[in-house]
């Protein structure tokens, strides 16, 4: 397996910043529109972390205008420019499904205290 | 076949295009290869290459084997398969082929043996469908009907049970996502039979010929 790390570590990406589940987190993503490439900004609660390696993945969920919306990205695509973690959320587990029942006051996270 | 190697499978990933797109692809161990013998028309009666391939322990090899090597001018190697290259008047006996024979882009055909599934039913040999697994039936995972009574028979080729995979399959047109000279590494888009660590030939593709 480690001729295959080796390979994909020319591609993983190294300055990603710790994330989790809970947290809050800004992405930037490459756009392309015809020829003009642009970045757009998603930003949302990390629901889901899976994978390793090149094929790990992570879930971001944000309410726009009433509507769930959920993005999952590939964590070493080229198309993420950067990722900025606004808020460290204290949860207890690492998949936040329960969050698509839940709006409003009830789809708040807690802070994490600094420890 | 224009040229061919011999390689071992390591495994599978994925990479990114630079648009950002993933792609799955197989990461393949290929060469360094050895020609071992030359075959041509005038004395074998058709042209091939013989290639060696693999390391292996110096006393597992029997004098004969060692001979045959030592004859080509080569360290002997696990595998010796041959290639049935057009022109094997363009290869030379001891000459080493490498990865760096593929570029990205093109397309090629990959041979392997694939995984053994043992004695296996009709369910996953030949993709039957299973009875209900419950409320009272007891007909679960049979073969069923062998065919009609009038014939008294069952007709030759009868889908059943039996022996499944360790066989030789090739897959054609994959393409060539990748290329490490240096590590004698080549990434193929899709999947390759075989287990990891499985011997594969990769050969240029016979429908990217036309």
């Amino acid at each position: 397996m480690s001729l295959i790390q080796s390979l994909e570590k020319e591609q993983l990406k190294a300055d990603m910043p710790d994330f989790r589940p809970g947290d809050t987190v800004r992405v930037h993503v490459k756009v392309i529109e015809g020829s003009r490439e642009r970045i757009q900004v998603f930003e949302g609660v990390v629901i889901r972390r899976r994978g390793g390696g090149m094929g790990e993945t992570f879930t971001v969920r944000r309410v726009s205008y009433g509507v769930g919306v959920e993005r999952t990205f590939p964590l070493n695509s080229p198309r993420i420019d950067r990722i900025e973690v606004v808020r460290r959320g204290q949860v207890r587990r690492a998949r936040l499904y329960y969050l698509r029942k839940l709006r409003g006051k009830a789809a708040r996270i807690k802070e994490k205290v600094r420890r | 076949m224009k040229k061919g190697i011999l390689g071992r499978k390591v495994g599978m990933t994925q990479l990114f295009t630079e648009q950002g797109l993933a792609v799955p692809v197989t990461v393949i161990e290929a060469g360094p290869c050895h020609v071992v013998q030359k075959k041509t028309v005038e004395k074998d009666g058709y042209s091939a290459i013989q290639v060696g391939f693999g390391e292996k322990r110096e006393r597992l090899f029997n004098k004969p084997v060692k001979g045959h090597f030592n004859k080509a001018g080569v360290r002997p190697l696990r595998f010796l398969r041959e290639l049935r290259v057009e022109d094997s008047d363009s290869y030379q006996v001891g000459q080493e082929i490498k990865a760096d024979l593929f570029s990205p882009g093109e397309k090629v055909d990959v041979v392997g043996t694939s995984k053994g599934r043992g004695f296996a039913g009709g369910i996953k040999r030949h993709g039957f469908h299973r009875g209900p697994m419950a409320h009272g039936s007891k007909y679960h995972r049979r073969p069923g009907s062998l065919g009609a009574k009038g014939p008294a028979r069952v007709f030759k080729g009868r889908k059943l049970p039996g022996h499944l995979g360790a066989e030789r399959v090739t897959v054609q047109n994959l393409e060539v996502v990748r290329v490490d000279a240096d590590r004698n590494l080549l990434a193929v888009k899709g999947a390759v039979p075989g287990p990891r660590g499985g011997l594969v030939i990769v050969r240029d593709s016979v429908k990217a010929r036309k």
